[in-house]
C-alpha cells in the first residue's frame, strides 16, 4: 500500500521511532540533557495537542491555554505541599480542576467571537496567573519547589526517568489517539462545522454553543494534565507556567506544526523546542570564524531573530504548516 | 385558522426608522407552496429571518403546528422541522457534497455527543444523505468537494441539505437567485415534486416560476402585506399592478 508512504508519514513514524528509541539511546551515552529536553517536549506537545482540537479543529483561537497547564501544576504542587502525594488523587485533582475552569470561561467567552473571545481568553488566565502570583502560602511569586514527585504505589516511579519519559510519551499517544476519533466522530463533525459557519450549524438544528464548550473543556482537561506532568518534570510550579507568553508558545506550536491535522502539534512541538536549543548554538558556530568568542556569544542570545523569521515563513508561505509542508510534497 | 402550519400573527419588526415588518398576519396549512414576492427591501429576507429565529421581531407572534416559537433559538426551531435554504452554501467548502448533506442527516440523528464512531464511513448518516441528493439530482456528484460546484449544484445542495434535516416546512430563499434557464427549469421540476410532499414557503424573484408553482402569493411591500391570493388573483390585483409587477424589469436585474 503505497498510499500509506507519504512524506508526512514517513516524517511521522520517524519521530515516532526516534523518541521510542530515544531513552535506550541516552542510556547508552548517559545523556542525561537529551531526555530532560525530550520528556519537555512530549509534555508540551500534549498540552499543544488538546490546543488544537480547540484551536484548529474548533475555530475557537484561545490566548490563555497555558492556564491550564499552570492550574494541572498548582494542583500539584498545592496537595504535594499539603502532603497529598498519591498520584491517584493529584492527577485527576488537576485534570478536573482545570476542566472546572475550561467550563467558567467556555460559558462566558464561547459567547463572543473573533478578537472578543481571544482577549477574554487572554484575560481570564492573567487573572488566575495573579491568583498564582498571590497564593503566598505556595510561594507567590516565587514559586514552589516540590519536594516528592506525585506517588503511584509501587506501579510506577516517577523518579526514574526513564520510567517518567515512556509515561509521558504514552500519555501523548494516548491524547492523540483520543483527538483523532474525535474529531473524525459525529462530534468532531459539529466541533468542525461551527467553525466553518456556525449560523448554517443552527440552521439545521445543532445547538453548536454546548458542543463547543464541551469541546473547550476537554481541550482544558487534558491540557491540565500536561500541567501536571510538567509539574513532575521540573519539580517545581510559579506563575511563569501560566505567563500569556505560555499561551503565545503554545499557538505557535500549533500553527507552526499544523492547525487541524492530528500530529501537527507534535511536530510543531519538537520543531520549536528543538530549535530553541539548536540556534543559539548554530549561531555561535557561524559567527566563531567572523566575530571571535565573545561577540559570537553575545550573537548566540539573539536567535529569535532567526526563528521569527522562520515562523514568518511557514505562516505565509505554508497555511497547513509543516503538516500542510509535507502533504505538498506528496502531490508534487 | 387552527389548522394551518405555519400561523404568523401581527408580525412587526423595525431596524431604525425602516419599518421591516409591518403587522404581517399569514397563515400557510400543510400542503401549500406559499410564494412571497416583493419589490428589492420589501422585507422578504427579514420575514424568513423571524421564522428561522435569526431575527427577534419586535412584536407579534409565530405559530408552527400550534406551538407558539416565537422566542424558541433557530437550532430548536429547525429540530422541530422549520428547515431554511441559504443564499450562500456550504459548512465545509472542502469536503464533499455528501459529508455536507450527512451533517445535515446527524443534526436530526439525535444529540451528536458521539465521540468513538467514525462519522464518514456510518451508514445511518451516509443512507439519508445519499437518498436527499437522489432526490434533487446531485447524486452523481456525491463525491466532488462543495468547492468545485456550478453556483446551480450549489443551489441543489442547499435544498439536499434542507431535505436531509427532515423537515415539515421548507423555507427556500430565493433558490434560483443567479441561474440560468436550464438550472431554472430543473429547480421548478425539483420543487414541484418536493410540492407534493412538504409544506414551503418561496422566496422568490422569478416571477415565471412563482406563478406556475404556487398556489397562493403573498405581495409584501415595504414590509406590509399588499395581498394575498391565487395566482390568478394576484395577477390580475390592480394595486399589485402598481406597486411591483410594473416594476418587474427592474427586479429582473437582481434576479
Amino acid at each position: 500500500m503505497s498510499g500509506y508512504l507519504t512524506p508526512r508519514n514517513i516524517v511521522v513514524a520517524l519521530l515516532l521511532l526516534f523518541l521510542t528509541l530515544l531513552p535506550v539511546y541516552a542510556a547508552y551515552t548517559g545523556n542525561v540533557f537529551l531526555m530532560t529536553l525530550f520528556t519537555r517536549i512530549i509534555i508540551l506537545a500534549i498540552a499543544a495537542t488538546s490546543l488544537n482540537l480547540i484551536l484548529g479543529y474548533g475555530g475557537m483561537v484561545s490566548f490563555g491555554h497555558a492556564v491550564y497547564l499552570g492550574v494541572g501544576g498548582y494542583a500539584v504542587g498545592i496537595l504535594a505541599h499539603e502532603r497529598f502525594i498519591s498520584g491517584f488523587l493529584q492527577w485527576p485533582v488537576a485534570i478536573v480542576v482545570s476542566a472546572l475552569l475550561a467550563l467558567g470561561v467556555g460559558a462566558l467567552s464561547l459567547r463572543t467571537r473573533g478578537v472578543y473571545f481571544i482577549m477574554i481568553t487572554l484575560a481570564f488566565s492573567q487573572m488566575i496567573y495573579y491568583v498564582a502570583v498571590a497564593l503566598d502560602r505556595y510561594g507567590g511569586d516565587d514559586g514552589l519547589t516540590i519536594s516528592r514527585r506525585s506517588q503511584f504505589a509501587d506501579l510506577l516511579n516517577l523518579g526514574n526517568r526513564t520510567q517518567f519519559y515512556y509515561l509521558c510519551l504514552v500519555l501523548l499517544l494516548a491524547t492523540i489517539y483520543f483527538c483523532w476519533r474525535i474529531v473524525n466522530a459525529p462530534f468532531g463533525m459539529v466541533i468542525q462545522g461551527a467553525r466553518s459557519n456556525d449560523r448554517r450549524m443552527q440552521a439545521i438544528g445543532f445547538p453548536t454553543f454546548r458542543y463547543r464548550l464541551t469541546c473547550f473543556v476537554i481541550a482544558g482537561g487534558i491540557c491540565g494534565l500536561a500541567g501536571a506532568l510538567l509539574a513532575n518534570h521540573t519539580g517545581f510550579i510559579s506563575p511563569a507556567m501560566m505567563h500569556w507568553t505560555r499561551s503565545g508558545d503554545l499557538i505557535v506550536m500549533v500553527v507552526l506544526g499544523g492547525m487541524a491535522s492530528i500530529f501537527g502539534p507534535l511536530i510543531g512541538a519538537v520543531t520549536l523546542l528543538v530549535l530553541e536549543e539548536v540556534l543559539p548554538l548554530l549561531i555561535r558556530l557561524l559567527a566563531l570564524p567572523f566575530a571571535g568568542e565573545p561577540l559570537a556569544s553575545r550573537a548566540a542570545e539573539y536567535w529569535q531573530i532567526v526563528l521569527g523569521p522562520l515562523f514568518l515563513l511557514v505562516v505565509l508561505f505554508a497555511r497547513g504548516g509543516i503538516n500542510g509542508l509535507l502533504e505538498s510534497l506528496r502531490r508534487g | 385558522m387552527a389548522d394551518a402550519l405555519l400561523q404568523i400573527n401581527n408580525l412587526s419588526k423595525r431596524f431604525g426608522g425602516v419599518i421591516a415588518s409591518d403587522d404581517i398576519t399569514l397563515a400557510l396549512p400543510a400542503g401549500e407552496l406559499h410564494a412571497i414576492i416583493g419589490p428589492n427591501g420589501a422585507g422578504k429576507t427579514t420575514l424568513i429571518g423571524e421564522l428561522t429565529g435569526e431575527i427577534t421581531p419586535d412584536s407579534g407572534e409565530i405559530h408552527f403546528d400550534g406551538r407558539d416559537i416565537t422566542d424558541l433559538p433557530v437550532w430548536r426551531r429547525s429540530a422541530l422541522g422549520l428547515a431554511r435554504s441559504f443564499q450562500i452554501t456550504s459548512l465545509f467548502p472542502d469536503f464533499t457534497v455528501l459529508d455536507n448533506v450527512a451533517l445535515a442527516v446527524q443534526a436530526r440523528s439525535g444529540h451528536s455527543f458521539r465521540f468513538w464512531r467514525d462519522a464518514c464511513v456510518d451508514p445511518e448518516l451516509r443512507d439519508p444523505a445519499r437518498a436527499a441528493l437522489e432526490r434533487v439530482g446531485l447524486a452523481a456528484r456525491a463525491d466532488v468537494p462543495v468547492a468545485n460546484l456550478s453556483h446551480g449544484e450549489h443551489r441543489q445542495l442547499e435544498i439536499a441539505m434542507a431535505l436531509a434535516t427532515q423537515p415539515r416546512l421548507l423555507l427556500l430563499d430565493e433558490p434560483m437567485a443567479g441561474m440560468g434557464p436550464d438550472e431554472s427549469a430543473r429547480m421548478v421540476r425539483t420543487l414541484r415534486d418536493l410540492k407534493q410532499e412538504f409544506t414551503i414557503l418561496l422566496v422568490e424573484h422569478d416571477m415565471e416560476a412563482v406563478f406556475a408553482l404556487a398556489d397562493r402569493i403573498t405581495v409584501l411591500v415595504y414590509g406590509r402585506v399588499l395581498a394575498t391570493g391565487a395566482p390568478a388573483a394576484i395577477r390580475g390585483d390592480e394595486e399589485v399592478r402598481k406597486a411591483y409587477l410594473g416594476a418587474a424589469d427592474e427586479v429582473a436585474h437582481h434576479g
